[in-house]
């Protein structure tokens, strides 16, 4: 399903937690070299287990992957500790930020440069390069990152990822919790790493109004499987999705009072 | 009446009175302190890099002190057999990450706690088969008399240990804030995924703790060792810690020195001033009732972190 040049491929993953639940059920995904691809479901859909498979943070939880492979550059990486796969260029960007609350921003952002082995020189050019991108962050460098606000923690979280100098960022909700005007903030910082450094993103996201505008490719995942992929334009305007993830019926807004009468059955589930 | 003026005003009235008996308990009493915040500083260091509370702090301190005796009575000699305990507690540290951390990783925190507990009896155990039960004596080569300052007498084994503790503290606060991995302890001490999550390795970082904790072992169970001997009260001598760290917070590097340093001279100066009035006996417990007054008005210690709240 994907052309052989694609950065990672991500083959018929199954995933089981504590040995017994399925979560995801054979999920195959691309991301091609420098692109942005969404993976869009709902709550509890899988999204967050399939960032997670492919930079191995599941066996902490007592996730394993059971069928498949996931390859990076053409390579099987899913034997790896989550720092090998650092240092192969791949970092998550986890959901809730997850910033280390009790160090300052800037030791938050040095954090991120610790398995890089190039010296202090180069740690400290791309620390200018983050604050470059993120001038918020470098207004606040000195403050305690526990007592920064929403969005300054999303940006303190994809600072510290851009620090360990990835290929591939995988970003888990980078919207959640903050307000609209901020999520686009972030995502246009996104799509300017993107654009000047070739920066691939796998986006995980609930909004999928935002990610379809941002993104050049698709996935839609529903209970641990994909559903409908394509092209991002193509996606927003598929009937389905317009229906259930972007709140755009056939004839414009609907009224709550007639929210439940769905006219259509998802495609997908004939 | 006159019990309360035995008790509120008696004391200072004799402290005022000799000065210069007033200091050298102050000064015999911090000096005692130090020691005590060597064994709480190795608390803290596990505590902030992996949040296990880590009993068998105490049983390393024996086990580093009775391997370093076992080793000098083997006639190695002292900077050799220095070299070899440090050693031994490097590969504890990785024998711990291996058998009981990384099987246990995600597990709640008492459940790390218990499986320290059982470290404690290992070590217990395993250093009373290799060396015997006996109580060792051991010598550093520090003249144990007292010395005579300006008339004040200071215990010269007290003062050293002083030194050595004092070093130790300022090396590890370095270390902590201004080097990388030390920074990583401190990442991994705030939040393990995400620490995971940027390519921090879990199980590097938990054998460098260990590692270093060890290394506290060995320094505070040597001069432990020196004042009162090898033997297996030492491992109880540690649970003095506890009070240590609550005055000072757990995760708090400063913390455990300075409420060393507090409970150490409170209990000399309420031992012999109020020992008199009151029974003596006060410097067994006085120290576990000031950490319970500190439990109920300020639960995170002089130092420790703030527990961060956004609303």
């Amino acid at each position: 399903m994907s052309e052989p040049g694609s950065l990672l491929r991500v083959n018929n993953v199954e995933v089981i937690y504590d040995h017994v639940i399925l979560v995801l059920k054979g999920v195959s995904l691309a991301v091609p070299e420098g692109g942005i691809v969404a993976l869009l479901g709902a709550n509890g859909a899988g999204k967050t287990t399939t960032l997670k498979a492919i930079s191995n943070l599941l066996r902490a939880e007592r996730g394993e992957v059971t069928k498949g492979s996931v390859e990076f550059r053409g390579e099987r990486v899913d034997r790896l500790s989550p720092s090998d796969l650092v240092r192969r260029g791949v970092v998550q960007v986890m959901e809730g930020r997850h910033v280390f609350q009790h160090l300052t921003v800037e030791e938050n952002l040095l954090t991120g440069a610790f398995t890089r082995r190039d010296g202090r020189g180069g740690i400290a050019r791309d620390l200018e390069h983050v604050y470059l991108h993120f001038p918020r962050l470098k207004e606040r460098r000195y403050a305690q990152a526990g007592y920064t606000s929403g969005g300054e923690q999303q940006m303190i979280a994809i600072g510290r990822a851009l620090m360990s100098r990835p290929k591939l960022i995988l970003l888990d909700e980078p919207s959640m919790g903050l307000a609209p005007q901020l999520v686009e903030e972030i995502f246009e910082i996104t799509r300017s790493l993107n654009r000047e450094e070739g920066l691939a993103v796998l986006l995980a996201e609930q909004n999928a109004n935002i990610a379809l505008r941002f993104a050049g490719y698709g996935y839609i995942l529903e209970s641990g499987r994909v559903v409908l992929d394509g092209p991002a334009a193509a996606l927003r305007q598929n009937a389905d999705v317009k229906e259930f993830y972007l709140g755009l019926g056939g004839e414009g807004r609907k009224s709550y009072r007639d929210v439940k009468h769905y006219k259509r059955r998802k495609r997908w589930l004939a | 009446m006159h019990i309360l003026y035995a008790i509120l005003i008696g004391p200072f009235v004799t402290m005022a009175r000799e000065p210069a008996f007033l200091i050298e308990v102050l000064i015999g009493g911090l000096l005692a302190g130090v020691m005590y915040s060597l064994v709480a500083l190795g608390f803290v260091l596990i505590y902030k890099a992996s949040g296990v509370f880590n009993y068998a702090q105490g049983t390393m301190v024996l086990f580093a002190a009775l391997t370093f005796v076992g080793m000098l009575e083997a006639g190695l000699p002292v900077l050799l057999s220095l070299i070899a305990v440090i050693a031994v507690m490097i590969v504890l540290a990785f024998a711990v990450e291996r058998v009981v951390l990384r099987p246990l990783v995600n597990q709640s925190e008492i459940i790390l706690f218990m499986s320290t507990l059982g470290i404690s009896y290992f070590l217990v155990g395993l250093g009373q088969i290799l060396w015997g039960g006996d109580v060792h004596p051991l010598d550093i080569g520090i003249p144990s008399g007292p010395l005579t300052v300006h008339g004040i007498l200071i215990n010269q084994l007290d003062l050293y240990a002083a030194i050595v503790a004092g070093t130790l503290v300022v090396a590890l606060a370095l270390f902590f804030q201004k080097t990388r991995v030390g920074r990583a302890l401190r990442a991994v001490a705030d939040d393990h995924q995400a620490a995971m999550s940027v390519g921090i390795p879990l199980k590097q970082i938990w054998v460098v703790t260990w590692a270093i904790a060890g290394l506290v072992a060995l320094a505070a169970g040597i001069m432990w060792g020196a004042s009162l001997g090898v033997q297996f009260s030492l491992a109880l001598v540690a649970l003095k810690a506890l009070p240590v760290l609550i005055l000072g917070g757990f995760t708090s590097i400063p913390g455990a020195i300075v409420g060393g340093l507090i409970v150490g001279a409170a209990e000399k100066l309420g031992e012999v001033f109020w020992g008199p009035v009151i029974g003596s006996g006060v410097e067994d417990w006085f120290a576990y009732i000031l950490a319970l007054i500190f439990l109920l008005f300020r639960p995170q210690g002089l130092f420790g972190e703030r527990i961060i709240e956004r609303v």
